[in-house]
């Protein structure tokens, strides 16, 4: 009886799941509502939380709620506080959700909605939340210490340094992508590009309002830059279609390319409360604000899924990336179902505020169920707009031309019928002149959510509203990222060229921070131009480098919790992390060896670069190169990336390595050699 | 029936403040209250920053020089 009373709900909750995940799994020729796409997520998490998390809180981890955290051995009311749950579930989901779980799935939509749904549910159950919750688990057990410091102590010196560089190089690639993709939403749209550069002046303004008018009143001063950001929306479209404003602030992706490497080095070396921190507040209320409102709008409208459930394109011969589904779907959703990005967060400030060792599983595994939710919302509005528009916004110039004329006959031909008026009206609707070609994911994601959010309030007259609302939205939190990431970037390099030179680590210091700057913004910048300047669109290069190397540091914080395992002797369980670990190291270790050496140039950077090196060599010049230099630079790139994707390749394979000989030590050892902090060790206060 | 109400209004200000606290951590500010109450109880010789210098300290601390929590999600 009692059996049934603990697990009856439970088990309807199950079936309720899998009978929705039947119906979008087999419904054939009908459009699927997207509610029962979100009613199989949901039930999916519900499970997955009270059966898995438990058993790994339970089982593999032996969660203590009498035993105290740092944050209550160490409390110094700063960065030692004991907090409660919700509110610290509130702070790291914030911290982790970005524009990842955003575009992602935007962009693996191409080969219909069922590959990547599945990808996100099973990732996000076995590998993502398994990850985030036993980093923060391993943090929290040794005084909230840092992933690099974590590897370090468990695994030794070389594989610790080896993930620093790891992480440095993941945070160059993630700043070119990102910032690709703000340039690509901008390109040729003054209403996008007025409203983002106001964001700037609105920040300044907050700036000096919480420095020195009202300081650390947080709530008020974002409402006021709310406010002025709404009114930058609403002006946009007459700034937009002004004679003399209009073509003002409508720029080329290369102009926009070198605004945003001056932007990322000017406002990473001013004052942090001048523009990083007000712009900080409002990036983050509004992601969670239309986080809500996203889930608010699919739940009411309802949409219906108007993309297959799989497309012909899960041979490897889309337009928007290349590949086959296996390896490159599981690179191309990263953040949502497993980002190792998560890992820093887990060991950053959160496991310093738990109150109580029992919070870690709601903090850490219901964390990621929420971000991955966030995915499958993504997933959702990239799936319920018309595929022909889809197709339209994200092939490569090169592919569907310029004009609605060429693009509809190109889109048609893959398959996906539209005509060029509905691509014209699609674009006149949301206020832009074009939206041919836009890849990167934020316009489309855009466009869908305003396709939703508009059949809720404000109708079509709405939807251009919408539209910019959402491209402002992403753009706010990359730009906040751009500018905090180069900053983080720049300490670490300050960091690194201070071992050789001690002066170099004052952070406080003129020439050094402005060196350190201008080096990560020429190591980005390099990436983001060659994205901007790539005729098949940049993403298609750059986000499978970015979804290698997240998944690569996925597989070396797993590597790192499999140790802690084996030190803990308890190897039984070991399975629970060394699963998604082994399916991590397959595909990027796969994704990356095709990336370096596939024989189809629209893959393999080799032999890319080998088309354009021959064709050089003959003296001839191939389409879109226009001068001999430019094909030299492209053959170039092309070896930079490759080494790139060797770099990761190598760095996963030492981790992995390294990661089996510690295990093998503590397997062999015979007692408990994992090097937690003593729980007794309370300081005397 | 203004038991209940009074039971309610309780529950909202819980409610509110938790979506408060909530709001200020996720831009990097701890509860001023709760660290001024530490101080005072831990370190009764010093005297708490005030709630302009804690402010300014969260902030540096966030983004600030020599640390590396400026880190952002993907």
């Amino acid at each position: 009886m009692d059996t049934i009373q603990k697990h009856g709900p439970w088990a309807l909750v199950g079936a309720l799941g899998a009978a929705a995940l039947a119906i979008v799994a087999t419904e054939r020729g009908e459009a699927v509502n997207a509610l029962w796409i979100v009613v199989a997520a949901v039930c999916v998490y519900l499970i997955a939380y009270r059966y898995y998390s438990l058993f790994i809180a339970e089982k593999v981890m032996r969660l203590d709620p009498a035993r105290p955290t740092p944050a209550v051995r160490h409390n110094d009311g700063l960065d030692y506080v004991p907090t409660n749950k919700s509110v610290l579930f509130g702070h790291h989901f914030a911290a982790i959700a970005g524009a990842g779980p955003l575009v992602g799935p935007v962009l693996a939509a191409q080969m219909g909605y069922l590959p990547g749904l599945l990808w996100i549910l099973a990732g996000v159950v076995f590998a993502g939340a398994v990850q985030d919750f036993i980093v923060l688990f391993v943090s929290m057990r040794r005084d909230g210490r840092s992933l690099g410091e974590l590897i370090r102590a468990e695994l030794g010196t070389i594989p610790g340094i080896i993930a620093l560089v790891g992480t440095f190089l993941i945070m160059i690639i993630l700043l070119a992508v990102l910032a690709l993709i703000v340039v690509k939403a901008l390109t040729g749209s003054p209403w996008g590009t007025f409203t983002v550069m106001a964001t700037i002046p609105i920040a300044l303004l907050m700036g000096v309002y919480s420095r020195y008018i009202r300081p650390g009143k947080i709530g008020e001063v974002s409402i006021i830059g709310f406010v002025l950001l709404m009114l930058a929306i609403v002006y946009g479209g007459s700034v937009a279609d002004h004679p003399v404003w209009g073509p003002a602030f409508t720029f080329t992706g290369t102009q926009l390319c070198w605004m945003l490497i001056g932007y990322g080095f000017i406002a990473s070396i001013l004052p942090v409360w001048l523009l990083l921190a007000p712009r900080d507040y409002l990036s983050t209320f509004l992601k969670i604000g239309t986080i809500i409102g996203l889930a608010l709008g699919i739940a009411v409208v309802a949409p219906h899924m108007q993309m297959p459930a799989v497309t012909k394109f899960v041979d490897g011969t889309g337009p928007v990336w290349s590949g086959q589904l296996f390896p490159f779907l599981f690179i191309t959703i990263a953040c949502g179902a497993v980002s190792g990005f998560h890992a820093l967060i887990s060991s950053g400030t959160t496991p310093k505020l738990i109150a109580s060792e029992a919070d870690a599983r709601f903090i850490g595994y219901g964390g990621m169920l929420m971000e991955s939710f966030v995915a499958v919302m993504a997933l959702v509005s990239a799936c319920v707009i018309d595929p022909g528009v889809y197709f339209t916004m994200n092939s490569p110039a090169a592919l569907v031309g310029t004009t609605p004329e060429t693009a509809a006959a190109a889109v048609t031909k893959l398959g996906f019928t539209v005509t060029p008026e509905t691509i014209s009206e699609a674009a006149k609707d949301v206020g832009e002149t074009t939206i041919i070609s836009r890849a990167g994911g934020a316009p489309t994601l855009a466009v869908g959510m305003a396709h939703i959010i508009s059949s809720a309030i404000g109708g079509k007259a709405m939807m251009a509203f919408w539209y910019h609302f959402a491209i402002l939205f992403e753009a706010l939190f990359i730009l906040t990222a751009v500018d905090a990431g180069t900053r983080a970037c720049r300490f670490m390099i300050q960091d690194l060229i201070g071992l050789a030179v001690p002066s170099f680590k004052k952070t406080t210091a003129w020439v050094p921070s402005i060196l350190a700057t201008a080096l990560c913004v020429t190591a980005w910048g390099y990436f983001l131009y060659q994205g901007v300047t790539d005729p098949l669109g940049g993403i298609n290069t750059l986000w499978p480098l970015f979804g290698i190397s997240n998944q690569m540091l996925a597989a070396v914080a797993l590597t790192l919790c499999t140790v802690v395992i084996f030190k803990m002797k308890r190897e039984r369980y070991a399975f629970v992390t060394i699963l998604p670990t082994l399916w991590l190291c397959i595909c990027t270790l796969t994704a990356g060896w095709q990336k370096i050496f596939s024989a189809d140039p629209r893959i393999g950077f080799l032999s890319h670069a080998d088309r354009y090196g021959t064709a050089l060599a003959e003296g001839k010049i191939l389409a879109p190169a226009k001068t001999i230099d430019q094909m030299s630079q492209i053959v170039f790139n092309d070896r930079v990336d490759a080494v790139l994707a060797g770099l990761f390749i190598g760095l996963v394979v030492a981790i992995a390595a390294f990661g089996i000989l510690s295990a093998i030590r503590a397997f062999r050892a015979d007692r408990w050699t994992a090097l937690e902090t003593d729980a007794a060790a309370v300081p005397a206060e | 029936m203004g038991a209940s109400s009074q039971d309610l209004r309780e529950r909202w200000k819980t409610f509110s403040k938790c979506v408060c606290d909530g709001a200020r951590l996720m831009v990097g500010q701890g509860d001023y209250q709760v660290y001024a109450a530490h101080i005072r109880k831990t370190h009764p010789d010093q005297e708490p920053m005030t709630e302009r210098e804690f402010f300014r300290n969260r902030e540096n601390a966030r983004f600030g020089v020599g640390n590396r929590n400026g880190f952002r999600c993907c």
